[in-house]
Parts: C-alpha cells; sequence; structure tokens
C-alpha cells in the first residue's frame, strides 16, 4: 500500500538507507548522481501519475469502509457485527478487509501528502482514484461479501433485495464516473512541463 | 482462597511498578547529565507514566479483581495490558534510555547482547506475530482459558506473556529504539496489516462461540471490545509507522540539484 519511490529518483534502497537515515549521521547527506536528467523525469513522470490514482484509491476504499462502518453500523443499526449464517471465509475476508481499510485511509492520505510536498498533486486522477476504490470495495462488499459470503445483510427487512439493488447500482455507478474521470487525465497533458526545468 | 493469593501478589506488583517508574526516571536524571546530549525527551517520561499505569490498571485494583468474574472486563484489561500499555513502552523508548544512561563499556555489552541471534529471532516482525497473535488464539480458542482461572502460576505465566508478546510485537513494527536488523517499510506494514486482521477475526470468532464457561452476553460485549479497541490502538500504529515512511521519504534530489544548480 505504501509505493516505493522510483529507485533513480530516491535511491531509497530499503533498510540499508532506512538504517542510515536513523542513525541520524547521515541524514541529509546523502547523494544521488543522476547522469540523465531527461530519462529520470519521463520514469518519475508516470510514477507520479500512478501514485496518485493509488493514493486516492486507497484513501476512496477506506473512506467507503469507514462510512459503512460509523453510518451502517453504528448510528442506524442496519448491519450486524456477526452473522449466524457468516462462512469462515467470510469472516476472513471482513478481518483482512477491514485491517486494509485503516490502512488504506491513513497511508493513503500520507501518499497525498507525499505528492504535495513534492508538488506532483493531479487533482482529476486523484479523484478518479477515489472513486474507483470506493466504487469498488463497495462492490466487493455489496455482491462477494454480503451475498456471497454472508458476513451480514445491508438490513434485516423482508425486501432486502432493494436495498441491494440501490447499495450496488451506486457502487457501479461510482466506477463509471471514476472509469471518466481517469479516461480524462489520460488525456492532459502532464502536469509538469518537461522543458520547464522544474521537478 | 485463591482471591487472597492474588490480593498477596498485587502489593509485591505494586511496589514491582513503582520502582520500575522510578528507575526510568533515574536513568533519564543520569542521562541528562551527561552533557555531550541531548536532553530526555520530556513526553517520553509521560509515555513511560501512562504505560506503567496501564499495566497497574490491567493487573490490579477493580479491573483485575473482576476479570475472573467477567469476561467483558477480561477484555478490557487484555487491550491494556497487551495493546495500550506495550505501545506507550515502546513509544518510551527504556532500550534507548538504557544505553544513554548506561557507561559506555555497559551500553556496548547491552548492544552486544541486543544483536544476538534469540533476540534478532524474536523481534523479527513475523515471528513477534505469531508469538502475539498466535498467543492469544490459543488462549481463547482452546482450554487455556478456563485453565488460567485455576492455576495462579499459569495465570501469571499468561499475563506476562501477552504483555511481552504485545511489547516485542510493537517494537518490531515501529522502530523508536535502534534496532539491529531493519526491515522495509512495505514489509512492516504487511506484517502488520496480517496481524491486525488476525485480531480482528479472532475477535468475530470469540463472540460467535465464547471460551468455555463465558455467558453468551459477556462474549458478545467482550468480543466487541476486542475489535473495536484493537482498532483504537492499531491506527496510532499504523499513523506511526505512515509517518516514519513519510519522513525517510522526503524528497532529497531537489535540494541536490538545486544547489548544483542544475
Amino acid at each position: 500500500m505504501i509505493a516505493e519511490a522510483p529507485s533513480v529518483y530516491n535511491s531509497r534502497i530499503p533498510g540499508i538507507l532506512e538504517m542510515l537515515y536513523n542513525t541520524s549521521i547521515l541524514r541529509g547527506e546523502i547523494m544521488t548522481h543522476v547522469t540523465n536528467v531527461a530519462a529520470v523525469k519521463r520514469h518519475t513522470n508516470t510514477s507520479y501519475r500512478q501514485r496518485n490514482l493509488w493514493s486516492g484509491f486507497l484513501f476512496g476504499l477506506g473512506l467507503v469502509a469507514f462510512i459503512d462502518e460509523t453510518v451502517f453500523h453504528q448510528l442506524l443499526h442496519w448491519h450486524h457485527f456477526y452473522d449466524k449464517s457468516t462462512t469462515d471465509i467470510g469472516l476472513v475476508s471482513d478481518g483482512l478487509f477491514h485491517a486494509f481499510s485503516w490502512f488504506a485511509t491513513i497511508g493513503g492520505l500520507f501518499m497525498l501528502a507525499d505528492l504535495k510536498r513534492r508538488s506532483e498533486w493531479q487533482i482529476k486522477r486523484w479523484w478518479s482514484g477515489i472513486l474507483l476504490g470506493a466504487g469498488i470495495f463497495q462492490l466487493y462488499d455489496g455482491i462477494i461479501q454480503h451475498k456471497i459470503m454472508r458476513i451480514h445483510q445491508i438490513r434485516y427487512v423482508d425486501n432486502v433485495i432493494i436495498y441491494d439493488i440501490v447499495w450496488n447500482g451506486l457502487a457501479l455507478i461510482l466506477i463509471f464516473i471514476g472509469l471518466y474521470f481517469l479516461k480524462q487525465s489520460r488525456h492532459s497533458p502532464f502536469k509538469k512541463d518537461e522543458t520547464n526545468g522544474e521537478y | 482462597m485463591e482471591n487472597t493469593n492474588i490480593d498477596y501478589s498485587s502489593s509485591h506488583l505494586a511496589i514491582l511498578l513503582i520502582i520500575v517508574f522510578f528507575l526510568y526516571i533515574g536513568a533519564v536524571i543520569t542521562s541528562n547529565r551527561k552533557s555531550h546530549l541531548r536532553k530526555w525527551p520530556f513526553i517520553r517520561c509521560v509515555f513511560w507514566f501512562f504505560g506503567i499505569l496501564s499495566v497497574a490498571l490491567s493487573l490490579l485494583g477493580p479491573v483485575a479483581s473482576q476479570a475472573h468474574m467477567n469476561f467483558s472486563i477480561h477484555m478490557a484489561g487484555h487491550i491494556l495490558l497487551g495493546m495500550l500499555a506495550p505501545m506507550l513502552i515502546v513509544l518510551a523508548a527504556p532500550v534507548t534510555l538504557l544505553l544513554r544512561s548506561l557507561p559506555v563499556s555497559g551500553a556496548r555489552r547491552v548492544a552486544q547482547l541486543l544483536r544476538k541471534w534469540p533476540i534478532r529471532l524474536i523481534s523479527h516482525p513475523v515471528v513477534a506475530t505469531i508469538l502475539n497473535i498466535g498467543g492469544l488464539w490459543l488462549l481463547y480458542t482452546t482450554d487455556l482459558y478456563m485453565m488460567m482461572h485455576h492455576n495462579l502460576l499459569l495465570h501469571i505465566i499468561i499475563h506476562v506473556h501477552v504483555f511481552l508478546a504485545g511489547y516485542v510485537f510493537t517494537a518490531s513494527i515501529i522502530y523508536i529504539e535502534p534496532t539491529a536488523h531493519r526491515y522495509s517499510f512495505i514489509y512492516r506494514s504487511i506484517v502488520l496489516l496480517l496481524a491486525l486482521a488476525g485480531h480482528g477475526i479472532l475477535s468475530k470468532y470469540i463472540y460467535a462461540s465464547p471460551p468455555d464457561g463465558v455467558p453468551r452476553t459477556q462474549g458478545e460485549t467482550g468480543a466487541m471490545i476486542m475489535y473495536y479497541g484493537g482498532d483504537l490502538i492499531d491506527i496510532i500504529l499504523i499513523f506511526i509507522l505512515c509517518q516514519h515512511w513519510y519522513r525517510a521519504t522526503r524528497p532529497r534530489l531537489i535540494q541536490q540539484t538545486q544547489s548544483f544548480g542544475v
């Protein structure tokens, strides 16, 4: 969930540099020799575009999981903590996604902070990530976790199918808007002008 | 009869905890006397105080005395002893303080000891996770939980294990202290993620089938305390881990190219 920085750009060899950094002796004194600036720039540009998408995706996923927990579990009490018909795989999937959603929310926001301090935040691409993350997780929750793994139902009423249709329909709408934004952000020129020399 | 036994040991425990608290304060004073070292941050003393307090709250007083009868209270104690106290104590950086307050030769010996293979093995993120989360699965899904209440020695061993495993696990995920063998952020993130999932799954498993002798309602409340209480601590752990990543990956090339005038 935490994307590695491109190696040429940051020279962060996991472990070794981390250790050096933490010993604080070499803090701020680590230098990288870059011979081909243009190549690095091209490399980082694609990598930042991906990171914008991932940051949004993770945050969107976490946000939906958070809304699910606060609104549907805690405030409305529609969802149940545990349902007797829950399958074992459902329990595992729920545990993994619950843990992952916390990680995604916090990690996604730190990735955003990282993009902003590098002046590489591409708003449209980031939003497409949010919508895709939110939509895909909601669809997974609505179809796989609610229906197939039977973790719990949306609400314990007779016509739960109506709730299911609205839930998953909303998820599909989020995904489609996200895909539309993604397509648009693909056509938009790079945020940073290559001749600008600033990156 | 058992209760008097535990009460008797609890006064010893209280004295022990007070001694441990003042040992730390003494070490802080020693460390601050050394003029070549920076002053020990006051906030770490605060972490240490609340860490010891969490241990005390979980093992002494009303929480400890009712934990036998009431599973929800037992779970609240578990969160205090196995998650909150270890996190606070890791943040207080007692090993760093020890290394700073000892004379150089002593500090060197301790540092050598910390690099020995048993320490390296136990503080490996995966091993620490198995000791921590695996231990909990063993405790709550077998007869161990029942046996714990009838055997004082087992009671003590399990509580010491819960605390130590929590400490080693936290220390293996967030690097506050000098750590000999370090693992990458992504590696520790994945291990932490799996540990959280293991904790969450166990909570829901307990909700569905509480240990023998635990009434249904208590089992359900206890499971929810474990699930949401665990979440609270985990959010802080994730935040610290991400913050360390954020600091370590701060852009350096920008400064370099500017100074080179590229």
